[in-house]
């Protein structure tokens, strides 16, 4: 039995449907890294187990424990509640990092209820005093910095999606594998999972350096195309306000804002899209916004570094094509 | 069938939101405070199954200061038969450990069959608590729910996830939490209204529930430190004179940004 160091720090990885890691894991691997020594938990069907765990150490971890078992595509989160706890006992970790996803949040909130252990959520990174590991936190739209720790023990947290652009050294593989020891608390069955369709080649909305979003401006389904014509042309993630959303331009997952992601890129263009409170709350802390809106009153202006007041269908094809030219230069 | 759903009163999203730079909790004087919509729609569904089932009692329970009365009231205006308010000048600041410990201390005080929540609150925004609810009180969690099937004995949903859409289902009772695909929720009608000032409505503490929460050797969580950000500042404004795109494409460039 492997000796795990005093500053062990235990990373939950999610291994997906196809048996890859989630891209949550490099963010976490590299959070986990900064603080102490990276223990990776990979729970996985047996078939799937050894790869995800060699990912999970080229990814930073320095061991990863595995946990074979079966039930983790039938039983939702208790599987996995479970193997993290027996590797908890086996380190007594100074913090547990999880991913703050919809599974994630499930199972941090249960694993904390069961160690009754500190919970610091959807953290934007990890630092460490003589105390121990601190977390921070971003809230209220980024209009605030937090910093919280656990009053004693254990710090169970989840990292927000993207947050942790960092990478880890990649290490040897080093496994310790658990047999699993199910806790028979109640859970709920998984009768059905059909994946999401294969992402587009654009990068994800969470993490991506430009985003480029669209709003009610756009006035139509077909007309959201040219938020996509402009994404690709700046290789950027496609975004949309909620009314966007709502009035069925594009799916609930580009939502950005209160009620969906928070993004934090170099580059947010906003196209035809006021501003409202719950948007900006989820992309104020972009490094430069551009917004285009035919409102000179819009309250996205209040917070665009370049704002043109203007017909998104005259400006955006022009900047398309002043991009394209400076491609071809 | 008894329902419990979950309120948070939260500072309305239409406003500035400030925390108290001491203490690092919301300043509620700072904004106006109003009942969570993605409650109102919890709400909602468990109203919904009160109409096509009579027998079914719908309970509004939260936790908040003495003054989250009037959001409280507003479920009881919408239709719900009571409501549960804890409230308790020791659980100012209450941690996710706290909160789900006092809530689940509530609901079993209460009785259940299926307890219902929003996905996330905009405010904390954690959506921690359903899960440490269930785990607490041996319960399966339905999270993140997109639709809903209820009958006596087994809730079922759609659940989108991060990787794709599952079916998930467990005996009752249960905690669910649902998302913002549900339903809108209904006004309260003026007979509501004025129904609601005639249903039970009960303030608790925790020595009605036999918490105590000062025991120094269970791990807080702790705040450290709060920084306030200064607001971001208007840059550039131009109106589109028929070269505006051109612009855009120069100020990106010259940032190396595109």
């Amino acid at each position: 039995m492997t000796d795990f160091a005093s500053d062990s720090i235990l990373v939950l990885v999610t291994v997906t449907n196809d048996g890859q890691l989630a891209t949550s894991a490099a963010g976490l691997l590299a959070a986990a890294t900064s603080v102490g020594t990276p223990i990776a938990l990979v729970v996985a069907t047996p078939e799937q187990a050894v790869g995800a765990a060699a990912e999970a150490a080229r990814l930073g971890a320095t061991t990863v424990i595995v946990v074979e078992d079966a039930r983790v595509s039938s039983v939702l989160s208790v599987p996995i509640v479970d193997a993290l706890c027996l590797a908890w006992d086996l380190m007594n970790p100074d913090a547990v990092l999880i991913a703050n996803s919809i599974e994630g949040r499930d199972v941090a909130g249960r694993v904390a209820a069961r160690r009754r252990s500190s919970l610091a959520a959807d953290a934007v990174g990890v630092s460490r005093d003589d105390e121990g590991v601190l977390v921070h936190h971003s809230v209220y739209g980024g209009s605030y910095d937090i910093l919280s720790a656990t009053s004693t023990g254990s710090i169970v947290v989840t990292v927000r999606m993207g947050a942790i652009t960092a990478h880890a050294e990649p290490q040897p593989l080093v496994i310790e594998r658990l047999r699993h020891a199910p806790s028979n608390k109640s859970a709920a069955t998984i009768e059905s999972f059909t994946p999401a369709p294969a992402q587009s080649s654009r990068p994800e909305l969470r993490g991506a350096a430009t985003v480029v979003s669209g709003g009610r401006g756009l006035g139509s389904l077909a007309n959201f195309a040219l938020v996509e014509q402009l994404a690709d042309s700046l290789g950027a993630a496609i975004g949309a306000s909620r009314a966007a959303v709502d009035a069925g331009y594009v799916q609930q997952s580009c939502q950005v804002g209160q009620t969906g992601v928070s993004v934090s890129p170099q580059l947010y263009i906003a196209l035809g899209i006021s501003g409202a409170i719950q948007h900006r709350a989820g992309m104020q802390t972009a490094k430069t916004i551009v917004a285009i809106n035919k409102d000179a009153d819009a309250p996205i202006f209040d917070i665009a570094d370049f704002g043109v007041v203007g017909d998104v269908f005259t400006v955006v094809p022009q900047l398309i094509e002043a991009l394209e030219a400076k491609k071809k230069q | 069938m008894k329902i419990i759903v979950l309120m948070k009163e939260v500072p309305d999203t239409y406003g500035e939101r400030k925390l108290d730079p001491e203490t690092g909790i919301a300043d509620r004087a700072a904004s106006d405070a109003v009942l969570d919509e993605i409650n109102e729609r919890a709400l909602e569904f468990a109203l919904a199954h009160a109409d096509r089932n009579p027998d079914t009692e719908v309970v509004v329970l939260t936790m908040a200061p003495d003054s989250a009365t009037a959001s409280l009231r507003k479920g009881l205006a919408m239709g719900a038969h009571s409501a549960v308010h804890i409230a308790d000048p020791a659980i100012v600041g209450a941690d996710y450990g706290v909160t789900a410990e006092v809530l689940s201390a509530a609901i079993t005080r209460l009785g259940f069959d299926l307890v219902i929540a929003g996905n996330q609150s905009t405010d904390g925004a954690s959506g921690i608590l359903p899960a440490m609810i269930a785990e607490t009180l041996d319960l399966p969690q339905l999270t993140n729910l997109t639709e809903i099937s209820l009958d006596d004995s087994i809730v079922r949903g759609t659940r989108a996830t991060d990787e794709g859409v599952m079916t998930v289902s467990a005996a009752l009772p249960a905690v669910i939490s649902v998302t913002e695909a549900l339903a809108e929720a209904r006004f309260p009608s003026f007979k509501g209204i004025l129904a609601a000032k005639k249903k039970p409505y009960e303030m608790i503490s925790l020595s009605d529930l036999n918490i105590t929460i000062d025991d120094l050797s269970v791990p807080r969580s702790i705040l450290i430190a709060v920084a306030e950000k200064p607001p971001r500042q208007a840059g550039v404004k131009v109106d589109d004179q028929g070269d505006a795109g051109q612009l855009i494409a120069e100020f990106l460039i010259s940032n190396l940004l595109a």
